[in-house]
C-alpha cells in the first residue's frame, strides 16, 4: 500500500505570529517557517504504518513556494520515501489545494491519503474533506487512532465529548489530531540520506487546476489582549464574584 | 580526501536542517529532561539512545566512516546549541566528537580509523585519560608507563588517571603513558595508547562526587598491568602521543568555548525572563537601569564570544595555526560564562541562591568551564608564550 501524506509550510509553531500594519495578513517577512505540526504527525503515523509492514511507500507532497522543499526534505529525513513540490507562490487554498491532490492521488493510486486536520496559519480545517469529496472515498477526521485491517483502516475520531469509531474502506482519507502520536526528530545520518530521495517539481498547470483566490481577506486583525484577573480572598467571593458577573 | 571534506563540512542546507532539529529537540525533550537528570544524577537511557541515533556520537567523524563529517565551524555550533540544556548533554559525546575523534584523526593509522571511528560514531563512549593524582596543568609529568610486552608486539601500561569524564560509561579510552623514564624534549617520551575499557587491568573507581554538571561523571581509571597489542599504540610510533593530545586539545577548548557560549545564554534568557515577571517597587526589575545594565553587559560578552567562535572556527577549517585563538577563546568564553551565571543569580536576588530556581546551578555548572581543558591561567601563559616567541621572530 502506498501513503500520501500532504504537509504545508507553515510559519514555525514557536513563533509569535505579528499582524501586518495595513491588517492584510500576518507578516511573514524573516520568520522561521516549519512544516504544520498536524502534518508532521501524518509524517510520522505513515512512517510508523511503514514500519509496521502496513504500508510499502510513503511520498510526501507539498503545494507551495520552492522554499517548501525544506518542508518536504524534513518529511523526507524523518522516513518519507520521495516527495513532489507542486510549486506556486499563489497563496493557495483549500480547495485547489484538494483539487491537486486529487489529481496526484489518480497518479499514484494510494490506499491512504493522511494529512494534518488543519494547518496552523489559516486553521481553515477543510483540506483533508474536500479531498474525500472531491475522491468521493470515505474520511477519518481527527484520528486519534489509525489501525489498518485487511481492505479497511479503522479510525478513532476525537469528537465533542468521547472517541467515535469508524471503518473506512481504502482508499480513504485520513486527517490526524494531536494526541494521535509524538512526531520524531530526523536524525543527522537521516537528514543526510533525503539528500539523495527524489524530489519532483510540478507546477498547478501540470494538474489542470487553477489556484486563483475565491476568498477576499478583508481584515486580520490581534485578538483582543487578555484583561488583567484578580485575586480573591476565599471561595466565598470567588462565587460572589461570579455571580455578579453572572457566569455563575 | 577526508582532510578536504572536514574542512568544508556538510553543505549548509543539510547542516540547517539538522541544526533546526536540534534546537527543537533541546527545547521540547532535553530542557523538559534536566530535572530528572539532575534528581537522578545520570542522563536518561531512552535520552542516550536518542542522542546516538540522532547521529551526536559521530558529528566529526568523516561521512566515509559512518559519521557526519562537520567542519569545525558546525561542530561548534551543535556543541553551542546543545550547550543551551543542561551540561551532561554534552558531556556524554563530547569526548567521541572533541578529543578521541580528533586524536584518531591527526594521530591514527588508516587501520586504527576503519576501527574505531564506526564505532564511535555508532555511539560507543569514550574518554581520555591525560590527567594523573600527582599531575594536572603539567600533565607531562604523568607516571603512567607503558613498557613494551616481553612475549609479543604489545605493551604493559600500569597507572592512574584522575578526573577522567565519562570513564564510568566508557567503552574505549585514550590513554596517555610514558614510554621512556626521563622526560624528553618536545614531550617525546609521552605516546598515547587506545584501551578498550574491558581489557582485563582496566579498573574504573566510583564517579566522584562534584559542584555541579550532575548527570556528568567523572572518575578515576586505575591501569593495573594492563596487556593492549601493539596496533593499540596511536599512530604506531612512540613519542607522539603529547603532539596529538596537544592537537586535540585546541579542538576540546573550542568545545568548551561552545560550551560556555551557549550556556551562557541559557542563562541570560532565564534571567532576563525573570527581570520582566518579577516585581519590586511595583514594577518589573527590568525596568531598573542597574538590572538592565547587567543584561546589556551579559548580552554583549555573549556577543563577543560567539564572534570569536565565528573566527577561530573559521581559521582551524582553514588551516591555520590556531593555538592562540583557540586558548583566547576558550580563556574568554569561560570567564565570560562565569561572569554571566554571577549576574544571573544576582538578577534572581534571594531566588538565586535557592536550589529550587535554576540560578544556582547555572552558577554551579559553569564553574569547571574555566578549569579543565586548560586552566585559564595556563591558557594565559601559552597566549603569551606564542605571543613573546613571535615578538623574537620578528
Ligand atoms: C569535571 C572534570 C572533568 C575532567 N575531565 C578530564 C578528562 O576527561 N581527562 C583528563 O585527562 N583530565 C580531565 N580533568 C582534569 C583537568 O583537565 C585538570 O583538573 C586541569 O587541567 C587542572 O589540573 P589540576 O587539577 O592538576 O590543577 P593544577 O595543575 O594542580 O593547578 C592548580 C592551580 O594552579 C594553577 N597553575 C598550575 N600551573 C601553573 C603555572 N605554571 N602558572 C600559573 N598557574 C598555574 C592552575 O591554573 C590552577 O589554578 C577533568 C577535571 C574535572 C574537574
Amino acid at each position: 500500500m502506498k501513503i500520501l501524506v500532504p504537509v504545508k509550510r507553515v510559519i514555525d509553531y514557536n513563533v509569535k505570529p505579528r499582524v501586518k500594519a495595513d491588517g492584510s495578513g500576518v507578516d511573514l517577512a524573516n520568520v522561521k517557517m516549519s512544516m504544520n505540526p498536524f502534518d508532521e504527525i501524518a509524517v510520522e503515523e505513515a512512517i510508523r504504518l511503514k514500519e509496521a509492514g502496513k504500508a510499502e511507500e510513503i511520498v510526501a507532497i507539498s503545494v507551495g513556494p520552492a522554499k517548501a522543499q525544506e518542508t518536504l526534505r524534513t518529511a523526507l529525513a524523518m522516513g518519507a520515501d520521495r516527495a513532489i513540490l507542486v510549486e506556486t507562490d499563489d497563496e493557495v487554498e483549500p480547495l485547489a489545494v484538494a483539487k491537486i491532490l486529487k489529481a496526484i492521488a489518480e497518479e499514484e493510486q494510494p490506499g491512504l491519503v493522511m494529512l494534518g486536520k488543519q494547518a496552523i496559519d489559516d486553521d481553515s480545517n477543510q483540506t483533508g474533506q474536500m479531498l474525500a469529496a472531491l475522491m468521493q472515498r470515505p474520511q477519518g477526521t481527527f484520528a486519534n487512532t489509525v489501525e489498518i485491517d485487511g481492505d479497511s483502516v479503522i479510525v478513532k475520531r476525537e469528537i465533542d465529548g468521547g472517541l467515535e469509531t469508524v471503518k473506512l474502506t481504502m482508499p480513504a482519507i485520513v486527517t490526524t489530531d494531536l494526541r494521535l502520536n509524538e512526531p520524531r526528530y530526523a536524525s543527522l545520518p537521516n537528514i543526510m540520506k533525503a539528500k539523495k530521495k527524489s524530489l519532483d517539481v510540478k507546477t498547478p498547470a501540470d494538474y489542470g487546476v487553477d489556484t486563483a483566490k475565491r476568498l477576499t481577506t478583508t481584515n486580520v486583525a490581534e485578538p483582543p489582549v487578555r484583561q488583567a484577573g484578580e485575586k480573591v480572598e476565599d471561595v466565598d467571593a470567588l462565587v460572589m464574584k461570579m455571580k455578579a458577573l453572572g457566569i455563575a | 580526501m577526508s582532510e578536504t571534506v572536514s574542512a568544508n563540512g556538510m553543505d549548509s542546507e543539510t547542516f540547517d536542517q539538522f541544526i533546526d532539529q536540534l534546537e527543537r529537540y533541546v527545547r521540547e525533550r532535553l530542557l523538559p529532561a534536566e530535572k530528572e537528570v539532575i534528581a537522578n544524577d545520570r542522563v536518561p537511557e531512552d535520552i542516550l539512545s536518542e542522542m546516538k541515533d540522532m547521529g551526536l556520537f559521530g558529528l566529526t567523524v568523516p561521512e566515509d566512516y559512518g559519521g557526519a563529517g562537520l567542519n569545525t565551524r558546525q561542530y561548534a555550533q551543535v556543541v553551542r546549541t546543545i550547550a543551551y540544556a543542561a551540561p551532561a548533554f554534552r558531556s556524554i559525546f563530547s569526548i567521541n566528537v572533541g578529543m578521541f575523534n580528533s586524536a584518531i584523526k591527526n594521530g591514527g593509522t588508516d587501520e586504527q580509523k576503519a576501527e574505531w571511528w564506526p564505532r564511535i560514531a555508532a555511539g560507543e563512549v569514550a574518554c581520555f585519560g591525560l590527567t594523573e593524582p600527582g599531575s594536572g596543568s603539567d600533565s607531562a609529568a604523568m607516571q603512567t608507563f607503558a613498557k613494551p610486552d616481553p612475549d609479543g608486539n604489545g605493551w604493559i601500561l600500569n597507572g592512574t588517571k584522575r578526573y577522567i569524564t565519562n570513564a564510568p560509561h566508557a567503552d574505549v579510552g585514550l590513554i596517555m603513558a610514558r614510554t621512556e623514564k626521563d622526560a624528553l624534549p618536545k614531550n617525546a617520551h609521552v605516546s598515547a595508547f587506545i584501551v578498550p575499557m574491558d581489557t582485563p587491568g582496566v579498573s574504573v573507581g566510583s564517579a566522584d562526587e562534584k559542584m555541579g554538571q550532575a548527570g556528568s561523571h567523572v572518575a578515576d581509571v586505575m591501569l593495573d598491568d594492563v596487556h593492549v597489542p601493539g596496533d593499540a599504540l596511536l599512530g604506531g610510533e612512540t613519542g607522539q602521543g603529547f603532539r596529538f593530545a596537544m592537537q586535540s586539545l585546541d579542538n576540546g577548548r573550542i568545545s568548551v568555548g561552545a560550551a560556555s557560549t551557549g550556556y551562557a545564554r541559557r542563562a541570560l534568557d532565564s534571567a532576563l525572563k525573570y527581570a520582566n515577571e518579577r516585581q519590586a517597587f511595583g514594577e518589573p526589575i527590568a525596568n531598573f537601569q542597574l538590572i538592565q545594565q547587567m543584561l546589556a553587559e551579559s548580552w554583549t560578552e555573549i556577543y563577543a564570544a560567539e564572534a570569536m567562535m565565528a573566527d577561530v572556527t573559521a581559521r582551524v577549517d582553514r588551516g591555520e595555526d590556531t593555538i592562540k585563538h583557540a586558548a583566547a577563546f576558550k580563556a574568554f568564553a569561560s570567564e565570560m560564562c562565569g561572569r554571566v551565571v554571577d549576574r544571573v543569580v544576582q538578577i534572581y536576588g534571594g531566588a538565586g541562591y535557592l536550589a529550587e530556581y535554576d540560578a544556582e546551578r547555572f552558577f554551579r555548572d559553569a564553574r569547571i568551564y574555566r578549569i579543565y581543558e586548560g586552566t585559564t591561567q595556563i591558557l594565559q601563559l601559552q597566549i603569551a608564550k606564542r605571543m613573546l616567541r613571535e615578538y623574537a621572530n620578528m
